[in-house]
């Protein structure tokens, strides 16, 4: 019946018959999902499906075909392993699902001859995709095999590349470079270090590092030798020296550094040399250059500085130093009149000397600069070391220079400090002799001076005082305070004389004879004493308004400076009127020589005052030279007598005759001259009572009062003291 | 430190490596014993670990396939590993044979494997190099040679980024090279990773630890962090997906597990 069965099917359904067809998709569906997912397959589930569609296909042909073959079982097998139907589980599933299901999905289960068919085509798939997958693992192996192979040798032959780069770089490199192990042996040395000390390669393999060690090594080259072979530190730095196969010197710098093995062991010392020969001694020449004169060879001002510095640095050594400042008299001259040539050769001659007068242990000659020279003594005993030191440079100078024809003689000044080192300064040192070569000039040239700390201090408080003064006017320091000039006969206060006083922040309160002749010096007596001028004035003004006719003038000194000022004129107009002040309220007092030793200028001005109405008086008179024959045309109201001529009228008991007839015969002259007598410096009740005797007219001193403030003159003026 | 396995120069085959224990998940033989125990260890823990990669490899698919229908011929394979069946140049060349293909890889092996599959065919190369290392890979001779950066390129980072931490700074290795690419060029990602709620159950953590004990360290990134991947780029529609729904060729690729697959996965086009 199966048989008959079987005919049927075979006769009535061919493999294309759509019912099988059907049953084939079917198959194929159920396939595709049983192996979907067991390998990765570079298709998309459609695709996947279609090529097993195709694949069942070609099965069930096989199946119904005749002849039967099993080849194309075994093909399918080979193409699911084409496809990368790879999965461990693939095989086994396809077998099993072709067992259990492709025969009913194609509408013929349990037909024998069909199952016995299926089962000779799912042995050969099954061999089919075995022997498929066994040829593609061997061939991915060997592929990946390769691959390894290939990767290994482009691993190696780049270490190959690169341990020749090494090599070469070793070799060939400038820079010297020898490998040690970490006892010191030298293993090997590249052929820029052979070349740079002179020995092969078998020749410093004799050697150890240690053999290198040079005699000017600095212990540090060698401590961190220890730290390195000791694994303490990874490399250093340093210079170094090293003797060479001839005998001769290199100078270097070196790098060692310490390689590690795979544990972080010290296992070799590298050690990088380069050769600095030719620049260590270009520097020592660029450094010889930089601290030496190129024209006298001496050292300069650098080298110079730089031994003062040492030598303040090594006090505990030496505890004393002096210097000579020296500077040669008239050099200016000699060049400007022979030549610079003839000057630098001079100045070479000069150099010379010095350096031979002054030669020996601790003793520099240095030229600063010009013609200024400079000896360090160092270790000094006292000035008197230095003084025999500037004794025989002067000496030595003395022997005319000749110089191109011409016989010069030279002389120098000096200026010689020599002091303990303690408490001062290298630069204190050079200011120091710098002023007192300055003395030595100003005190005549051809000498030493020996530095002075009293002198030194006397001049910088007037230069203080004189560098200050601009600021204290501006600042209102200056203070004016008045004297009464008081009439004998009845002890009216006539007239007062204003006298400007500084009140400075750090000197205190000073008088005019520590200012004015600086502010002489540097013409600020000119705004000073216009200042003073105006002060006095204003107060004049309110005397008069508050006492009326009863109100004194005010006497104002007049400096030598103000009285040959242009503007004098018309500064002491502008003031009188700016204070509303009659011209015979302002009395100005000048010295002796200020009215007697001028010109025609400022007496002109005198004369355009007095015409005016101001009043003029001769301050200090006696002590200066008064030409007697021309104080009679002089436009002079008062003749000030000086405070020294009263010391002998001084006493109550006697008095000195010369001095009483000096003042006698000053007060005769004056009114001879119908001019008013003051005495200055009225002290005891004697003296006013014998200058009044004597017919002078007006008394001025500490009998009568002291300068204060206008306050005072105020009190006097109502008669309260 | 611990020298990651895919360093250069490294052939040790005592050592698995990422490149080889992936080609036998895929099914291939491009592998040794240690990568295969390893594999099989993890296959042991967690048998979906297979589906998770044959999932990336279909990502690759589907993301080149795709990147051919928009016009792209030109494309970057960062991190190509074993040229197994389904390769990047096998797709886009089927489709042009004038596409051009650079595989960069630092697996030694798997490069001197490429090297020797693609003897003859001169419009693809392969380059050893980082691909952390932007700038020395789009300076290379290979990437000269092959890709005219005038012209759209497609990059793609398929399941490489779980090897790149976040010390490694991926955000700015992409910026790198993203700034050379021309505009219309795309970026296509797939790599590890749990969204939100999402709880990794015991049998995945020991895959994963088995993985990063004996393979290689991996970062998985949840949704948020995987985004920023794109900075620069605007995402090609769904945006970021779990791996397996990113444009699936049947619906029956998308199942329930689908929506729980451990990575995600997008595509970014530069403007």
């Amino acid at each position: 019946m199966t048989e008959r069965v079987d005919q049927r099917v075979r006769e009535d359904r061919s493999p294309l018959d759509p019912a099988v067809l059907a049953g084939a998709e079917a198959f194929a569906r159920s396939w595709a999902t049983a192996v979907i997912g067991s390998s990765y397959v570079p298709m998309t589930r459609a695709e996947v499906a279609q090529h097993l569609q195709d694949l069942t296909e070609l099965l069930v042909a096989a199946l119904f075909a005749s002849p039967f073959r099993t080849a194309p079982g075994y093909e399918i097998g080979s193409r699911l392993v084409d496809a990368h139907f790879t999965g461990t589980d693939t095989l086994g599933r396809t077998v099993q699902l072709l067992g259990d299901d492709l025969l009913a999905d194609l509408g013929f289960p349990g037909d024998d001859r069909l199952t016995s068919r299926l089962a000779a085509l799912q042995g050969a798939l099954a061999a089919g995709y075995a022997r498929a997958l066994r040829e593609r693992t061997l061939a991915e192996q060997e592929a990946i095999r390769a691959a390894v192979l290939d990767a290994r040798d482009q691993a190696e032959s780049m270490l190959r590349a690169s341990e020749a780069r090494f090599r070469a770089m070793f070799t060939e490199a400038a820079i010297g470079i020898g490998i040690a192990d970490i006892d010191g042996r030298i293993l090997d040395v590249n052929q820029a270090l052979q070349d740079m000390l002179g020995f092969s390669v078998d020749e410093m393999r004799q050697y150890n590092v240690r053999d290198l060690m040079h005699p000017e090594d600095a212990g540090s080259v060698w401590r961190l030798y220890d730290q390195l072979i000791a694994g303490e530190c990874d490399h250093y730095r340093a210079e170094k020296r090293f003797h060479r196969a001839d005998g001769e010197q290199v100078w270097t710098h070196l790098t060692l550094s310490l390689v590690r093995d795979d544990h972080g062991e010290p296992q070799y010392q590298v050690a990088m040399i380069e050769d600095v020969t030719d620049r260590h001694l270009l520097q020592n020449r660029l450094r010889y250059q930089a601290l030496h004169d190129p024209l006298t060879g001496l050292p300069n001002r650098a080298l110079f500085l730089e031994r003062l510095g040492r030598v303040f640095n090594n006090r505990a050594k030496h505890s004393r130093a002096g210097l000579c400042y020296l500077d040669l008299d008239g050099f200016k001259v000699i060049n400007d009149s022979l030549g610079h040539d003839t000057g630098d050769q001079l100045l070479v001659e000069v150099g010379r000397r010095l350096d031979q007068s002054v030669s020996g242990e601790g003793k520099l000659v240095a030229r600063m600069g010009g013609d200024e020279f400079v000896i360090l003594v160092e270790g000094s005993s006292g000035e008197q070391d230095i003084v025999e030191v500037a004794d025989r440079v002067l000496t030595a100078l003395e022997a005319p220079i000749r110089i191109a024809g011409h016989e010069l003689s030279v002389s120098a000044s000096i200026g010689i400090v020599e002091r303990q080192l303690s408490g001062t300064t290298s630069a204190d040192l050079m200011r120091d002799a710098d002023i007192t070569l300055y003395w030595a000039k100003a005190d005549g040239k051809a000498r030493w001076a020996l530095y002075d700390p009293e002198r030194n201090a006397r001049e910088v408080a007037r230069f203080t005082l004189s560098a200050t003064m601009p600021r204290a006017l501006e600042r209102g320091e200056f203070y004016v305070e008045y004297q009464p000039l008081v009439r004998l006969e009845d002890s009216t206060v006539t007239g007062v004389e204003a006298l400007v006083r500084w009140q400075h922040p750090e000197f205190g309160r000073l008088a005019p004879d520590r200012f004015i002749e600086l502010a002489e010096e540097t013409g600020l007596i000119v705004p000073l004493g216009r200042w003073v001028l105006r002060k006095a004035c204003e107060e004049a003004r309110r005397w008069l308004e508050e006492f009326g006719d009863s109100a004194p003038f005010v006497s104002v000194n007049l400096a030598v400076r103000q009285s040959r000022d242009p503007e004098l004129v018309r500064d002491v107009k502008q003031i009188l009127d700016e204070c509303a002040l009659p011209p015979h309220h302002l009395q100005l007092e000048l010295t002796e020589s200020a009215i007697m030793g001028t010109a025609d200028e400022p007496l002109e001005a005198l004369r355009a005052l007095c015409d005016i109405g101001v009043r003029i008086a001769i301050d200090d008179f006696g002590t200066g030279y008064s030409n007697l024959a021309y104080l009679k045309h002089l436009p002079v109201h008062e003749l000030k007598i000086a405070g020294s001529f009263m010391e002998g009228l001084r006493a109550e008991n006697e008095e000195d005759p010369v001095d009483s007839q000096i003042v006698a015969t000053l007060v005769q002259l004056a009114h001879a001259l119908s001019l008013g007598v003051t005495a200055e410096g009225v002290e005891t009740p004697a003296q006013a009572a014998r200058l009044l005797r004597l017919g002078c007219d007006t008394g001025q001193g500490w009998f009568f009062a002291r300068p204060g403030p206008p306050e005072n003159i105020d009190s006097l003026l109502r008669g309260d003291l | 430190m611990e020298r990651p396995n895919w360093a250069p120069g490294d052939v040790d085959l005592e050592r698995p490596s990422v490149a080889r224990v992936y080609d036998y998940w895929l099914g291939g033989a491009h592998n040794f014993a240690a990568d295969r125990a390893v594999a099989e260890k993890a296959l042991a823990a967690m048998p979906e670990v297979r589906t998770v990669v044959l999932n990336h490899r279909a990502f690759l698919r589907r993301a080149v396939r795709h990147l051919l229908g928009q016009g792209v011929r030109q494309f970057l394979d960062l991190g190509s590993g074993i040229p197994t069946v389904g390769n990047v140049h096998e797709i886009a060349q089927t489709a042009d044979p004038e596409a051009r293909v650079v595989y960069v890889d630092l697996d030694p092996v798997a490069v001197a494997h490429s090297r020797s599959l693609l003897s003859g065919n001169d419009q693809v190369s392969v380059l050893q190099a980082d691909v952390r290392d932007a700038v020395g890979v789009l300076d290379s001779p290979e990437v000269a040679k092959q890709l005219d950066f005038d012209e759209p390129i497609g990059v793609l980072m398929i399941a490489l980024l779980h090897f790149v931490s976040d010390e490694d700074d991926p955000w700015g290795v992409i910026g790198r090279y993203r700034d050379r690419l021309a505009p219309g060029s795309f970026l296509a990602i797939s790599q590890a990773g749990y969204d939100e709620g999402d709880v990794e159950s015991s049998a995945w953590g020991e895959a994963r630890r088995i993985y990063d004990r004996q393979v290689t360290q991996s970062t998985f990134r949840g949704r948020a962090e995987f985004g920023r991947l794109f900075d620069g780029f605007e995402l090609v529609e769904p945006g970021v997906v779990r791996v397996p729904a990113w444009h699936p060729e049947s619906p029956a690729d998308v199942d329930e597990a689908g929506y729980r697959f451990p990575g995600f996965a997008a595509l970014g086009r530069k403007a």
